[in-house]
Parts: structure tokens; C-alpha cells; sequence
């Protein structure tokens, strides 16, 4: 089996020491350091791959290259196109039924301002690439907005041009990791904002806590592993005071520390023999 | 091994693989190992943060 990364984190030498302890021959390959051309072969990736990259574009596009070589990957192109794209998520997701916060869509400075506008405040902005909370701003006031919209066509990366503007959420102070693997979920976490935060990334503080798996959560993740086949996937859901669960992000290269410190069940291990069981159909 | 940017003595832990970061205590560089033979130890500039990083 082979573990794809660009960057060594406490998940990578997990995933790698379990796999060693249950006795598979686990390749460690750094995508910075591997050439790939159009007459490559399929060997020295082993029976599997689990792609692993930091950066999503570089994990992206190098899944696709392993495709093309017809080595097996967890997860697919398909699956990590949507999952590292919060547009397209929000469009998976609705397309599919699953219920998620309503969300806007704008295409420049101008169109995202009038559209802010219509809409009214609050607001959530997000970028429509990106992690950890990074980014992510809650709009209150029209002064505010302007400025971050000015900063955004300043900068005039790719990325700055696409608004992705989400209704603000009434919901308690955090939201629900769920961590499936196919069609069964390993393990849930609640992420309880840090004070005076309204961002439950753990990367931004947030404190992890076990949560009970419900019927109900297990439902709507079911709906997304049904769809996004034997996948492993982070699952971000809110208690929607109005709605109910709605499912706000999926995550497709997961990162699992914080849920360790709170779940009872080995995740690295599970992973693994998932990965082993696909690798065996 | 010392600091390629300051020159301080680096701490690199004696289980550490290729691929992971090891940052200066005294000025904060971060660097990757980039090869490992035993004691010998090869470090390359660290990538920055980027726009896509994440899950």
C-alpha cells in the first residue's frame, strides 16, 4: 500500500504505523519527488493508494495522474474535485438532497456587493478553497464588507474572483465532525467554538468532544457515502436551530488528531483495513 | 546539525522521517528533511502555507 503525501503529519506516521503492525508493506511516497509521464507504469504504488496531500490542487491533480495509471486511490479525482471546492460541495450536496445551508454564488467584486446587499446581514464569506478556517469571515456591516471585497480584487488571485456567501447559521457554539469510511461512520466529534469565536475549526481552537452517532446523523451521512462511493470523508454538519442538521462541508483529506483524543476506536487502523478491503474487491 | 538560516542548534528528533518539518527553536525557519541515511540527515527549505492547504 502506498500513503501519498507532500507533507508529514501526525496522521501520515499513524496511518503508516498501524499498517505496519498489521503487517502490509506500507510505501511512504512524497508526490513533491515522483515524475509521472504519459508512458509511466503502474508500478511501486502497490496494490493501493491513500492520497494524503496537504495541498489540495497538488493531491488533485496527481489522483488524477494515478488514474490514469488505473492504480486504485482513496479517495477518487471525482470525490476530491468535490470535496476540496466548497461550491461545488454546496452543489453536491443540494443536488443530492442533503440538507446545507443556503448559500450564494457571485462572480465579481460587483455582483457579490449587490447581492450582499439583497440579501442583508449577516453573512458568512468563504473562500472557495481552503482550510482550517482560514479566510472565513463573518459580514456584519456594510463598511466592513467593502473592505474585505477590496482586499479580495487587490489581490486578484483565481479564487478571489468566485464569492461564496452562506447564511449565517443559528446553531449552538459548534458543529459535528463525523468521520465515515464507506458506508460506516468511525467516529463523531462535537468542535465547541473557542470564546468569542464563531469558527469551530480545531485548527482555530475549538475543543473536541465526543459525540453520540445518532440515527439521524447516520442518515445524512449515509446519503453522502452512498453517493461518493467507497470514500473516505470528514463530515461537517450544524444544529441548525430552524432546520435541523444541515451538512456545511466534506472533507476528503481528513485530518483525524483531534477526533483521536476523544474517540475510543483505533481510526488510523480502521482506515487501513478499509483501504485493504477495498484494495480486495 | 545547526540552523541554515541562524545557526542554531536544531533539534531533530531521532525517530523523524523524510518528509517532516523540524523548525528552529531560536528564529523559527522550518525546514523538511529531505534525505536520511542513518545519522546523516539532508534539509531543504520548507514549503509555505498554501492557499490550498488543508483537508
Amino acid at each position: 500500500m502506498a500513503i501519498v503525501f507532500d507533507r508529514i503529519r501526525k496522521e501520515e506516521k499513524l496511518l503508516r504505523l498501524e499498517g505496519t503492525r498489521m503487517g502490509h508493506n506500507i510505501m511512504m511516497k512524497d508526490a513533491k519527488n515522483i515524475q509521472i509521464d504519459t508512458t509511466s507504469t503502474s508500478d511501486n504504488f502497490g496494490d493501493i493508494a491513500i492520497g494524503r496531500c496537504i495541498s489540495y490542487l497538488r493531491g488533485l491533480h496527481f489522483t488524477s495522474c494515478l488514474e490514469f495509471l488505473n492504480i486504485p486511490i482513496i479517495n477518487k479525482y471525482n470525490v476530491m474535485n468535490i470535496c476540496g471546492n466548497k461550491l461545488f460541495t454546496t452543489l453536491f450536496l443540494k443536488k443530492n438532497h442533503i440538507p446545507t445551508p443556503k448559500t450564494y454564488f457571485a462572480f465579481s467584486h460587483d455582483s457579490a456587493m449587490k447581492s450582499i446587499e439583497k440579501i442583508g446581514y449577516p453573512l458568512v464569506m468563504k473562500p472557495i478553497i481552503g482550510s482550517w478556517g482560514r479566510g472565513i469571515a463573518l459580514l456584519k456591516d456594510k463598511d466592513a464588507t467593502e473592505a474585505l471585497l477590496e482586499i479580495r480584487e487587490i489581490n486578484n488571485g483565481p479564487f478571489d474572483r468566485l464569492y461564496y456567501l452562506q447564511e449565517f447559521v443559528i446553531r449552538p457554539p459548534r458543529d459535528i465532525r463525523v468521520i465515515v469510511a464507506g458506508n460506516n461512520v468511525l467516529a463523531a466529534m462535537y468542535r465547541e467554538s473557542p470564546l468569542n469565536n464563531f469558527k469551530t475549526n480545531i485548527a482555530c481552537g475549538a475543543l473536541p468532544v465526543i459525540c453520540k452517532v445518532t440515527k439521524e446523523i447516520e442518515e445524512i451521512c449515509m446519503q453522502i457515502s452512498d453517493v461518493m462511493k467507497n470514500s473516505i470523508l470528514g463530515i461537517d454538519l450544524m444544529e441548525d436551530k430552524k432546520n435541523g442538521l444541515v451538512v456545511h462541508e466534506v472533507n476528503g483529506t481528513i485530518e483525524f488528531s483531534g477526533l483521536m483524543q476523544v474517540a475510543k476506536n483505533n481510526i488510523p487502523m480502521e482506515i487501513i483495513q478499509f483501504a485493504i478491503n477495498f484494495a480486495r474487491k | 546539525m545547526n540552523c541554515p538560516e541562524c545557526d542554531a542548534a536544531l533539534k531533530i528528533p531521532e525517530d523523524a522521517d523524510i518528509g517532516e518539518i523540524i523548525s528552529c527553536s531560536d528564529c523559527g525557519s522550518e525546514f523538511e528533511i529531505s534525505k536520511k541515511n542513518g545519522v546523516n540527515i539532508e534539509l531543504k527549505q520548507a514549503e509555505n502555507v498554501g492557499e490550498d492547504w488543508g483537508e
